[in-house]
């Protein structure tokens, strides 16, 4: 799979590389500046939940390329104890230690798909998609390039 | 996409009449074809392209055209098709032409087969019956091909054009309007949005007027994107009115559960701007907290 | 420097010149909570036009800062929200009460220039 990136998460300062890493693979894909600062955005906030929540984690960025459309999957992982309630993580309004919510709800509509699985053995992966549609013009460029 | 005609069309397998057929058709390719190339000369088609041309695609489209009756396969034709609609589209032919030599084409083979059986009514009548309905579907499947090629390019000018016109307007001073017109989907609404703040920026606006006279519906995407404009313009310290709301959308926004509380509203455009006035002469603030709501 | 606090009149204005971490956003938000009240200041301006991404936290530190501010009676304005930014916290429904925005310092200043109406801040 080409375009796979991996960011360690393990402090605060980690999250601007991985902000920056997804911004660029974003705009490699040819997602708009909008649609970038949505990744960006998501992606900062799952990168915080691991360093806030369980200290080290990671983020795997990588492209995935239908015809029709390009999507832009991002996959933050930590080993840790876990989210007890994952569809009241999901709630607007769940707070977690310190009052502080997960920001998984509003990262949630940031993106276009997006699933959480959690569980103390495993840890918690959070894999969130945002898609791009490749029209029938950006396709049709793309044949009459192909057929030089 | 290509819909059976009826149980008319014979398989290939089980109709002799249209192996019949299409080998007379190739016997008599060279003689045919150019009858053909004639008749579109004489009905002045294709006449943006040079004879040479002519001839060229004549012959490919003739070839094709056989092997479809032969094979009951349309996907070559369909690709040769829009191949062909692909190269002759910029060069200004038009739908009335593409259809017209094809149904020239099914004339001449038709009458050739006339000619090949007219001393066995009863040879020619099945040999038509074989070809008149395969015949009359690679005429859709033509123009179908060529009318859909046809909407790609102008979709593709539309959009070329989207993109180099801004239709946000500066009136004046630190007052912008975003006339919206015709149906708005989701695509172009975030376009819009885009430009908008774009222009607040750029033009450092205060307020902004989004008429949505001549916007017909909207549904809950729209909906949503409009409220979110708001909400965006006001991040970047422009207070937006929305005029030009029908009472069917107002319906709509209110079925949708959309705050119309949060929105400044006001019916037509001209009230729209002398608010805007207002708010500008008080120098506008739009807080994230302020309720005074005209 | 990440940031450059600046002061005009009673006016502090916070400028960030790139991307923050966490902890700079933090030491940001105490810094400033602390010279508002030491320094008698009016009105806080944070221009963050050079962050391309404004996330919960960073939200959650300017409504801190602008929530500690009006304790001490100084208005919060965020100037420089990028077009791109406010589409993204817009979606994300990240709420800045009491902050206000504004599009740059200049108009900032302008509207805290302005004699205050007495029920500003409404009922929120």
């Amino acid at each position: 799979m080409e375009d796979e990136i991996r960011i360690p998460i393990a402090r605060d300062a980690d999250l601007v590389p991985a902000r920056a890493e997804g911004r660029a693979l974003a705009e490699r894909l040819g997602f708009s500046r909008t649609d970038a600062t949505l990744l960006a955005t998501a992606i900062s906030e799952v990168a915080r939940n691991i360093v806030v929540h369980v200290g080290s984690g990671e983020v795997l960025l990588h492209a995935r390329k239908e015809p029709h459309r390009y999507g832009l999957v991002v996959v933050a992982r930590d080993a840790g104890p876990g989210i007890r309630d994952v569809g009241a993580a999901l709630t607007d309004g769940f707070a977690a230690r310190g009052g502080l919510g997960l920001g998984l709800p509003g990262a949630r509509r940031l993106m276009d798909e997006f699933e959480v699985e959690s569980d103390a053995d495993h840890g918690t992966t959070v894999t969130m998609i945002k898609w791009r549609i490749r029209d029938e013009l950006e396709r049709l460029r793309e044949a009459r390039l192909r057929r030089g | 996409m290509d819909e059976q005609r009826s149980a008319e069309v014979p398989s290939p397998m089980e109709s002799s009449s249209l192996h019949e057929l299409v080998a007379s058709l190739r016997d008599r390719r060279s003689e045919l074809r150019e009858q053909w190339a004639e008749r579109i000369t004489d009905a002045q088609l294709l006449r943006v392209m040079t004879p040479d041309e002519i001839f060229s695609e004549v012959t490919a489209v003739y070839d094709n055209y056989v092997d479809a009756l032969e094979t009951g396969s349309f996907e070559t034709l369909q690709a040769y098709a829009r191949d062909l609609s692909e190269r002759i589209i910029p060069r200004g032919v038009e739908t009335h032409e593409v259809l017209g030599i094809v149904l020239l084409l099914r004339d001449v083979l038709a009458r050739s087969l006339f000619d090949a059986y007219q001393h066995d009514v009863e040879v020619l009548n099945r040999i038509l019956d074989a070809y008149e309905p395969a015949a009359n579907r690679i005429a859709v499947t033509v123009s179908v091909s060529f009318v859909n090629e046809r909407e790609r390019v102008i979709r593709e000018q539309q959009e070329a054009l989207r993109d180099l016109s801004t239709p946000v307007l500066q009136i004046r001073e630190r007052l912008l309007i975003l006339p919206i017109i015709g149906m708005l989907d989701s695509a172009r609404a975030r376009q819009l949005t885009e430009q908008l703040l774009a222009s607040i920026q750029t033009n450092r606006a205060k307020v902004v007027v989004i008429d949505i006279t001549g916007v017909a519906d909207i549904d809950v995407t729209v909906a949503n994107h409009l409220v979110q404009t708001v909400e965006a313009s006001r991040l970047m310290g422009a207070s937006a009115i929305i005029t030009g709301l029908s009472s069917r959308i107002a319906q709509t926004l209110v079925d949708l559960g959309v705050d119309l509380g949060m929105m400044r509203t006001v019916g037509d455009l001209q009230g729209g701007l002398e608010e805007a006035e207002r708010l500008i002469a008080s120098g506008a603030r739009e807080s994230q907290d302020s309720d005074e709501r005209a | 420097m990440s940031v450059a606090i600046l002061r005009q009149g009673d006016v502090l204005i916070a400028s960030i010149q790139s991307d923050l971490t966490d902890r700079e956003v933090v030491g940001l938000r105490d810094e400033l909570v602390e010279r508002v009240g030491r320094e008698r200041a009016r009105g806080i301006v944070v221009d963050v036009a050079a962050m391309d991404v404004i996330d919960s936290f960073v939200a959650r530190s300017l409504r801190a800062i602008a929530l500690t501010a009006r304790l001490r009676g100084a208005r919060t304005i965020v100037v420089g929200i990028q077009p791109e930014v406010a589409i993204a916290m817009v979606h994300f429904r990240l709420n800045l009460e009491p902050l206000q925005a504004a599009l740059d310092l200049d108009e900032a200043l302008a509207l805290l220039g302005r004699p205050q109406p007495e029920d500003s801040a409404g009922g929120g």
